[in-house]
């Protein structure tokens, strides 16, 4: 293959206002945490399950869990993109990452419906 | 008339002669006509002629003198010599991130190649009137914090993603040109122009972290440009 400048993939955008998005969505899942926590829902084990598993709280999780691993995509997939140049090598920490992620998000979802 | 004695440390390195870039020790006189960095630099170099460093109008227009002083870039023509502390040495570096041709001088190439991948000049398909291309004065006002940058290249070797992908990123200058071009209503070419940008290297390896805005000799605000091309790559999407 000969060796040319290849740019001009045009997922800049959609992923740079994914993490943009997703940074928000944290923030107020954090928010929503921090005042549960105020309010004493951790304070025993049975005040936490109960917050945890209550529908609205389980469904922000889920989507506070979604955002982390979009978020974490983006940003390992920058730092892959500027530390490591061979394509094949490249390629394959973006496949492990993205395996990595997936399953995190499935470990989570298991432990959050288990309650 | 009052001298002071200042001390340098000036990276040097010559390819054709030296294995490998060293720092050396030299003073030089100065006294009170001598006023901005480049003063001492001609000083020095009438001392050592073998030092070599770019300049040309001393003034802060051609952007030639480019080079890292004391760990961060600048115009050697614009740094006060009384902004330097009594008694530490000054230290200078080329600028980081571009391959060295001899001492103080860079290789330039990837920055200017850059700058004109993102097609600096109007294109407007129209014949030109009588006259020329009107503007209102809001429209003009649009262009002020864009046009005056000088080339120089402080600040895109100041920014890390453009030390990793120099030839992907466009880099803090050449993004602020872009924008330039982008907002002047003359011009016809603002959806090549995003498209040409829009890409995870060109535009998106900046992650705001400010050191061009840090270091721009001219005050300029590439990250604020940068900002409001992404602005409007949103605003076209959606």
């Amino acid at each position: 293959m000969v060796k040319r400048n290849l740019v001009g993939a045009h997922y800049g955008l959609k992923d740079w206002l994914a993490q943009r998005i997703t940074a928000v969505i944290m923030a107020s899942y954090t928010l929503i945490m921090a005042l549960a926590l105020l309010s004493g829902a951790g304070g025993s084990f049975e005040r936490w399950r109960a917050l945890m598993s209550a529908g609205p709280m389980r469904l922000a999780t889920f989507v506070f869990i979604v955002s982390l691993c979009w978020h974490a995509w983006v940003g390992v997939r920058d730092i892959w993109m500027d530390y490591v140049k061979p394509t094949g090598l490249r390629l394959a920490l973006h496949v492990l990452t993205l395996i990595a992620l997936i399953g995190y998000a499935g470990w989570a979802m298991q432990i959050l419906w288990r309650l | 008339m009052t001298t002071r004695t200042l001390h340098f440390k000036i990276y040097r390195y010559d390819p054709d002669q030296d294995r490998k870039p060293y720092l050396q020790d030299i003073s030089v006189e100065v006294d009170s006509n001598d006023r901005k960095l480049l003063d001492a630099l001609v000083k020095l170099k009438a001392k050592d002629d073998s030092i070599a460093f770019r300049r040309s109008c001393r003034e802060g227009v051609c952007g030639s003198d480019a080079m890292n002083i004391n760990g961060k870039n600048g115009l050697a023509c614009l740094t006060d010599l009384a902004s330097f502390p009594e008694g530490k040495p000054i230290v200078l570096r080329p600028l980081p991130g571009l391959p060295v041709i001899r001492d103080l001088i860079v290789d330039m190439t990837q920055f200017f190649k850059q700058y004109h991948s993102i097609k600096p000049y109007l294109i407007n398909d129209d014949p030109p009137p009588e006259r020329e291309r009107l503007q209102s004065p809001e429209e003009r006002e649009e262009l002020n914090g864009l046009y005056e940058c000088i080339l120089c290249a402080c600040c895109s070797t100041s920014c890390p993603s453009f030390w990793w992908n120099p030839d992907k990123f466009v880099g803090p200058a050449g993004l602020l040109a872009a924008y330039r071009f982008i907002a002047d209503t003359r011009d016809q070419a603002t959806n090549e122009r995003l498209d040409n940008l829009e890409d995870p290297y060109r535009l998106f390896r900046c992650h705001t972290i400010m050191n061009c805005v840090d270091v721009c000799p001219k005050g300029l605000n590439p990250t604020k440009a940068i900002g409001k091309i992404k602005a409007m790559m949103v605003q076209r999407a959606i």
